[in-house]
C-alpha cells in the first residue's frame, strides 16, 4: 500500500532516482571500460602501429613500411606451418573437448556410484598449469618411451617403428591437442553436467510418454537445451586454443619441421629472441584478426538470439 | 530505438578507434624515452675508485639465467668474494631459468625497453650484444675499465676482437665455453675397436660400425632447436675452416657458395646417423643415451662435462668435432653495464671481479667452463677443463653463431629456423636459399 | 493391507551399466596416467631418473626431491619453493577476490541496468580475452613503469585484475541473466536504488557465481607464468610459477626435483578443486544454463 502511494505521490522523484541510477550504473562499469580501453585496445593499437613499421632490431625504427611485414610473413614457411597448425589444433581441440565433456557428463548423470570420485578425477587436470602438463605429456609421448612402451607391452606397438607422436611431422600438433584435451575437458564436462542436471525431469518424462526414444530425446530436447553451454564452452576453448603458448613451449617447442609450432610461440621467439619486433607485432595482429573473424559472428548470432527470446 | 543503438555503436566504435590511434602516436614518445639514458651519459666510465669498498652501500641487481646446479654455485662463489670486499651491498640475484636463456632474454628485453635496467646482466659476447643493446645505445662502453684493470692484456686477442665494436669494449667475459666438442662413450668405442674420429671420414666410418651394431652413432636432442643449429655450426666450422667460416658473418664468404653446399651435404649425411626421436629429447636427455651406452657419440658444447659430473659418469672421452682440430669454436658469458643502472659503482666493482683472475678461478671450476683470462686456470679444474685451458692458449678462435658471438640475435634465430627445417626436409637447395635470405635480412656492417 | 516399504528401485546390472562404468574407468586411467608419471619420477633419486625407465617404480622411495624442491639444497644449489609459495598466496587471493568483485558488478550492470550501448560494451570487454599476452609485454612494462607499479606483487595483482575483467564479467553476466527481472522490479518498487538492489537482492544470491569465478581466477592466477616472470623482478617477491621454472637449470634439468616441485606447486589448486568441486558444479548449475 505504501509502495504504491509513494510511487503515485512522486512520479518525478521516481524518474529522477531512476536516471541517477543510470548514471551510477555507467560509473560502475566505467573503470572496467577504461581499463580495457587502455590495457587492451590501446595496446592493440600500439601493436598494430609497430606491425606497420620497420622495427626489427633492438633500436626502434619507426619507418613506415605499410603492409610489407604481413606480406613477408605469409611467405615464411614457419608462419604457414603455424596457421595450418592452429587450424588443425583448434578444430580437433574444441571438437574433442566438447565430445568428451558431453560424453562424460552424460555418463555421470546416471546416478553413478562414486560420482564424486570420477568427477574429481576428470576435473583435477584443470588445477595444473599448462607448463607442468607439457612436461608430463612430453614424457608420455616420447616415441622411445612413454605410452609406446605400454603399447609395446600389450602388443599393439612395434618399438622398432613406434608412432612418432609429436616428432612425426604428420601428427605434430595433434599430439599436443591430446594433452590440451586432457587438461581442459574436465571443465566442459562440469558445464555440461550442470546443464544436464538443470533440465527438468518433467520435460524428459513427457517426451518419453509421447514415445520418444532416448536418442531422440537426446537429439531433440537435451542438445538444443544445452546450446548456450556449448556456446560458452566454444568461446572459452577457442580463446585457450588460439593463444596456446605455455603448453607447446614446454611440451614440444616448435617441433620437427615446425609441426608443433604455434603463432604465439613464433611471436615470442621472433620478438624476444630475435628482436624482430615488427614481425612479432604482425603475427599478433594476424592472430587477433583470426580471432575476430571467428568470434564476432558467433557473438552477433548469439545476441540476436537473445534479443529474440 | 534502432537509431539510438546505431548512434551508440558508432560512438563506441569511434571511441575504440581513437584510443588505438592515440596509442600509435604515443608509441613514439614512450619507447624513445626508454632508449635515452636516464643518467647523464659520460662517453667513458670514470676511472676505478675501488678504494672504499667497505663503505659502499646500496644494491647490486645482477640479472642472469643461472638458476641451479654448477652455474648457480659458481655465481654464488663470486658473490661471496664480492661481499668480502663490499659487505654492505645487498646483492639481488635476479635469475630466470629457461633453455639457453630464452626466457631470461625476454624478461631482460622487456625491462631494458621498459626503462628498468638491472645493474649488470649476463649476456653472450659478440654480436648478440653489439648489434643489440650496444646498437640501441643502452649499455656503457668499458674502455677505461679495461685499461685500468689491464683486461686488454689479460684476454686473448681473439676475445678482444669479439667483445669490441666501433673501437670500444662493451662487456667483460668471465668464462669461455667450447662448442665444437665430440663426446664419446669409452666403453662403446673400445668394445668396437674405434678411435676418436678426427675428420668427417673418420666420423662416418665410426658411425657405420656403430650403426651396424644397433647403437645410435650420434645422439641428438633438439626439442629445443638450438641443439641441431649447434650441430650444424660445428659442421660449418669443420667444412669451411676458420677464415671462411668467419667470412660467413661479414659478407666475405657467400652463403650460396659451394663450401656451404658441401657443409649442408655433410650435415645431411650426419643426420642419417641420429636417433629417430631426437625432436622429443632435450640435449641432456640425448646425453643420457650416451651414458647408458645406447649411443656412441654426441656433439655438444662443453657444458656436457658438467652434466656427466652431476650424473657421476666418468667413462667418457672427448675430442674436437669432425674437421675442427686446432679450432676453438668459442662462446662466452660476459657482463655488461646498462645505461641508467641504479648502482653504477657497485656494478663496476662487479665487473672488475668478473674479469679478475681470482673471480674467474672461483667461478669456472664450479660452472664447468674455463676462464677467459689466459693467466687464470689455477683451481679445481677437471681433466677435460684442463685440456680445454691448454687448447685455449693456442687454438684459433672462431665465434659461435648459435650462442650469440658471430651474429646478432635476429640472424641467429633465422639461421636456427632454417636448420630446424632442414633436419626434417633434408632439402639442401631450399635450405641454402633460406640461409642466403637470412644473411641478406640481417647482415650489419661492423 | 500390508505396508510395503518403499525401496528406491535398485538398478539392475544391465550391460549398459557395465559399459558405462567401463568407459568411466577407462577415461579415469587416461586422466591419471600423467599423475603416475609425475609422482613416480619425483620419488626417484636423480641417477634413477631416465626416460626409458619412466614407468618403473622407484627402486627406493625417497622424499629427497620433495625436500630439495621445497626447502632448497645448498649443495646442488637449488632454491626451494617455500618462500615463493607465500608470495603466490599473497598474489592470488586478493587478485581472485578483487576480480570477482569487479566481474560481479559488471555482470550486474550489464544485465539489469541496460543503458544504451550495454549490448555493445559487453562484446568489447569480451574481446579483451583474446589478445595474446606476449604482444602486450613491452607496452605493459612501460605503462607499469609510468604508473610506478612495476616490479611489485601489487602491480601483478593489478594486471591480473584487469586482464581478468573479461572472463569474470562473462561468467557473472551469464549468471545474472538467469535471475528473473521480477526480483529487480520488486526491489525498485520498494524504493531501492542500484546499489541497494545489488546489496540486498543480488549479492546474497550470488554465492554460486562467486564460487565459480573465484575458483577459475584462483587457478588462472596461481598458474600464470608470463606476466609473473616479466613484471616481478625481485627474487624475494616472485610467485611460485617463476620459482618452479627456476628449479630447472638453464642447461640440464634434475627431473625428479622438477616434478616434485610441480606437484608441490599444484597442491593448492588441486585442493581447491577437490574440496570445492561440488560447489563449483553447483555454481555452474546455477549460472550456466542460460548462455
Amino acid at each position: 500500500m505504501e509502495a504504491t502511494s509513494s510511487v503515485q505521490a512522486s512520479p518525478q522523484v521516481g524518474r529522477r532516482r531512476f536516471n541517477f541510477d543510470r548514471v551510477i550504473a555507467i560509473a560502475l562499469i566505467a573503470p572496467s571500460l577504461l581499463a580495457i580501453a587502455v590495457f587492451v585496445y590501446f595496446f592493440i593499437g600500439q601493436t598494430a602501429y609497430v606491425s606497420l613499421v620497420r622495427w626489427n632490431d633492438l633500436l626502434p625504427d619507426y619507418t613506415f613500411v605499410g603492409l610489407r611485414n604481413y606480406d613477408k610473413l605469409f611467405q615464411i614457411e614457419r608462419f604457414q606451418a603455424d596457421m595450418s597448425n592452429t587450424l588443425k589444433f583448434t578444430v580437433v581441440f574444441i571438437f574433442v573437448c566438447l565430445a568428451v565433456g558431453l560424453l562424460l557428463a552424460n555418463l555421470l548423470d546416471q546416478k553413478i556410484k562414486g560420482e564424486a570420485i570420477f568427477r574429481n578425477i576428470f576435473m583435477f587436470p584443470l588445477a595444473i598449469s599448462f607448463i607442468v602438463t607439457g612436461v608430463a605429456w612430453r614424457w608420455l609421448l616420447t616415441p622411445s618411451s612413454g605410452v609406446n612402451l605400454i603399447g609395446s607391452a600389450i602388443g599393439i606397438v612395434d618399438m622398432k617403428n613406434p608412432p612418432g607422436w609429436f616428432t612425426d611431422p604428420k601428427i605434430g600438433i595433434l599430439a599436443v591437442a591430446i594433452a590440451a584435451v586432457w587438461q581442459t575437458s574436465g571443465y566442459v564436462m562440469a558445464m555440461y553436467l550442470a546443464g544436464l542436471r538443470s533440465i527438468p525431469d518433467e520435460i524428459k518424462e513427457a517426451a518419453r510418454i509421447d514415445g520418444a526414444t532416448e536418442w531422440q530425446l537426446f537429439r531433440q530436447i537435451t542438445l538444443p537445451l544445452l546450446q548456450p553451454i556449448t556456446l560458452s564452452a566454444v568461446i572459452i576453448l577457442g580463446h585457450i586454443s588460439l593463444k596456446i603458448f605455455d603448453l607447446t613451449k614446454s611440451m614440444t617447442g616448435p617441433g620437427a619441421g615446425f609441426s608443433t609450432d604455434v603463432p604465439a610461440l613464433f611471436m615470442f621467439e621472433t620478438t624476444f629472441s630475435g628482436s624482430h619486433f615488427s614481425q612479432g607485432a604482425a603475427i599478433a595482429m594476424v592472430l587477433l584478426v583470426v580471432v575476430s573473424v571467428l568470434i564476432i559472428p558467433y557473438l552477433i548470432y548469439n545476441f540476436r538470439n537473445e534479443v529474440r527470446s | 530505438m534502432q537509431k539510438h543503438n546505431r548512434s551508440v555503436m558508432t560512438l563506441v566504435a569511434l571511441f575504440a578507434m581513437i584510443t588505438m590511434v592515440l596509442s600509435a602516436c604515443d608509441n613514439n614518445s614512450t619507447t624513445s624515452n626508454a632508449t635515452t639514458s636516464k643518467t647523464p651519459a659520460a662517453a667513458n666510465t670514470p676511472a676505478a675508485s675501488n678504494s672504499n669498498g667497505s663503505a659502499a652501500t646500496g644494491k647490486l641487481e645482477m640479472f642472469s639465467w643461472w638458476t641451479t646446479g654448477g652455474e648457480s654455485a659458481g655465481l654464488k662463489a663470486m658473490y661471496k668474494l664480492y661481499t668480502k670486499d663490499r659487505p654492505n651491498v645487498e646483492i639481488v640475484n635476479q635469475a630466470v631459468a629457461g633453455a639457453a636463456g630464452s626466457d631470461a632474454k625476454a624478461v631482460l628485453k622487456s625491462r631494458m625497453l621498459g626503462g628498468d635496467p638491472p645493474d649488470s646482466f649476463q649476456v653472450h659476447m659478440g654480436h648478440e650484444l653489439l648489434d643489440g643493446y650496444v646498437a640501441a645505445g643502452q649499455v656503457e662502453p668499458l674502455d677505461d675499465l679495461y685499461k685500468s684493470e689491464g683486461f686488454d692484456k689479460a684476454f686473448p686477442q681473439g676475445v678482444l676482437d669479439i667483445v669490441s665494436g666501433n673501437g670500444h669494449y662493451w662487456s667483460v667475459p668471465v668464462n669461455i665455453h667450447r662448442a665444437n666438442v665430440l663426446w664419446y662413450n669409452k666403453k662403446v668405442f673400445t668394445d668396437n675397436g674405434l678411435a676418436a674420429p678426427v675428420t668427417f671420414d673418420d666420423f662416418f666410418k665410426a658411425a657405420d660400425v656403430l650403426k651396424a651394431k644397433g647403437i645410435t652413432p650420434l645422439a641428438l636432442g633438439d626439442k629445443v632447436p638450438f641443439a641441431s643449429a649447434h650441430l650444424f655450426e660445428t659442421v660449418l666450422v669443420g667444412t669451411l675452416g676458420a677464415e671462411n667460416y668467419k667470412g660467413l658473418w661479414n659478407g666475405k664468404t657467400k652463403w650460396d657458395g659451394p663450401e656451404v653446399t658441401q657443409a649442408l651435404n655433410n650435415f645431411k649425411k650426419m643426420l642419417g646417423y641420429i636417433n629417430s626421436d631426437h625432436a622429443a629429447l632435450t640435449w641432456d636427455q640425448a646425453n643420457d643415451m650416451l651414458i647408458a651406452g645406447k649411443a656412441g657419440m654426441t656433439i655438444m658444447g662443453d657444458w656436457v662435462d658438467a652434466d656427466y659430473k652431476a650424473k657421476a659418469f666418468t667413462d667418457y672421452g672427448w675430442t674436437t668435432s669432425p674437421g675442427t682440430k686446432g679450432l676453438y669454436d668459442a662462446l662466452s658469458d660476459t657482463f655488461a653495464l646498462p645505461k641508467g643502472a641504479k648502482n653504477k659503482e657497485n656494478a663496476l666493482a662487479w665487473l672488475k671481479l668478473a674479469g679478475s683472475q681470482v673471480g674467474q678461478d672461483a667461478f669456472n671450476p664450479l660452472k664447468g667452463s674455463i676462464p677467459a683470462r689466459i693467466d687464470a686456470g689455477k683451481g679445481d679444474y677437471d681433466a677435460y677443463l684442463l685440456s680445454a685451458i691448454a687448447d685455449w692458449k693456442k687454438d684459433t678462435i672462431v665465434p659461435s653463431v648459435v650462442h650469440g658471438a658471430a651474429a646478432k640475435d635476429g640472424w641467429a634465430t633465422a639461421y636456427t629456423d632454417s636448420v630446424n627445417s632442414f633436419v626434417t626436409s633434408l632439402d639442401v637447395g631450399k635450405t641454402q636459399k633460406a640461409l642466403v635470405q637470412a644473411a641478406a635480412d640481417n647482415m650489419t656492417s661492423k | 493391507m500390508s505396508v510395503v516399504p518403499y525401496k528406491p528401485s535398485r538398478r539392475r546390472i544391465t550391460p549398459g551399466r557395465v559399459i558405462t562404468y567401463a568407459v568411466l574407468v577407462g577415461f579415469s586411467i587416461f586422466y591419471l596416467i600423467p599423475v603416475y608419471v609425475l609422482v613416480v619420477t619425483s620419488l626417484k633419486s636423480f641417477r634413477e631418473v631416465s626416460l626409458d625407465r619412466m614407468w618403473n617404480l622407484p627402486q627406493s622411495f625417497s622424499l629427497d626431491s620433495f625436500r630439495d624442491a621445497w626447502f632448497g639444497n645448498e649443495e646442488t644449489s637449488v632454491n626451494g619453493l617455500a618462500s615463493s609459495f607465500w608470495n603466490s598466496i599473497v598474489l592470488t587471493v586478493p587478485a581472485a577476490l578483487i576480480s570477482a568483485a569487479v566481474g560481479s558488478i559488471n555482470g550486474y550492470v550489464l544485465t539489469k541496468w541496460k543503458f544504451r550501448g550495454a549490448d555493445v560494451v559487453f562484446p568489447l570487454i569480451l574481446f579483451g580475452m583474446f589478445i595474446p599476452y606476449q604482444s602486450v609485454l613491452i607496452p605493459l612494462v612501460q605503462l607499469m613503469q609510468n604508473l610506478h607499479l612495476y616490479g611489485s606483487l601489487w602491480g601483478l595483482i593489478f594486471v591480473h585484475v584487469i586482464y581478468g575483467i573479461p572472463i569474470t564479467t562473462l561468467i557473472f553476466r551469464n549468471y545474472y541473466a538467469g535471475v528473473p527481472t521480477e526480483l529487480i522490479e520488486a526491489g525498485r518498487i520498494d524504493g531501492a536504488g542500484i546499489i541497494g538492489i545489488y546489496r540486498y537482492i543480488l549479492f546474497p544470491i550470488s554465492l554460486p557465481g562467486f564460487i565459480v569465478v573465484l575458483i577459475w581466477q584462483f587457478t588462472s592466477v596461481w598458474n600464470e607464468f608470463l606476466f609473473a616472470v616479466v613484471l616481478v623482478n625481485t627474487p624475494s617477491s616472485q610467485p611460485i610459477t617463476v620459482a618452479l621454472n627456476n628449479l630447472a637449470g638453464s642447461f640440464s634439468v634434475a627431473w625428479n626435483v622438477q616434478m616434485a616441485g610441480a606437484l608441490l606447486a599444484a597442491l593448492p589448486t588441486l585442493v581447491v578443486y577437490i574440496f570445492l568441486g561440488r560447489y563449483f558444479l553447483r555454481g555452474l548449475l546455477a549460472g550456466s544454463v542460460k548462455g
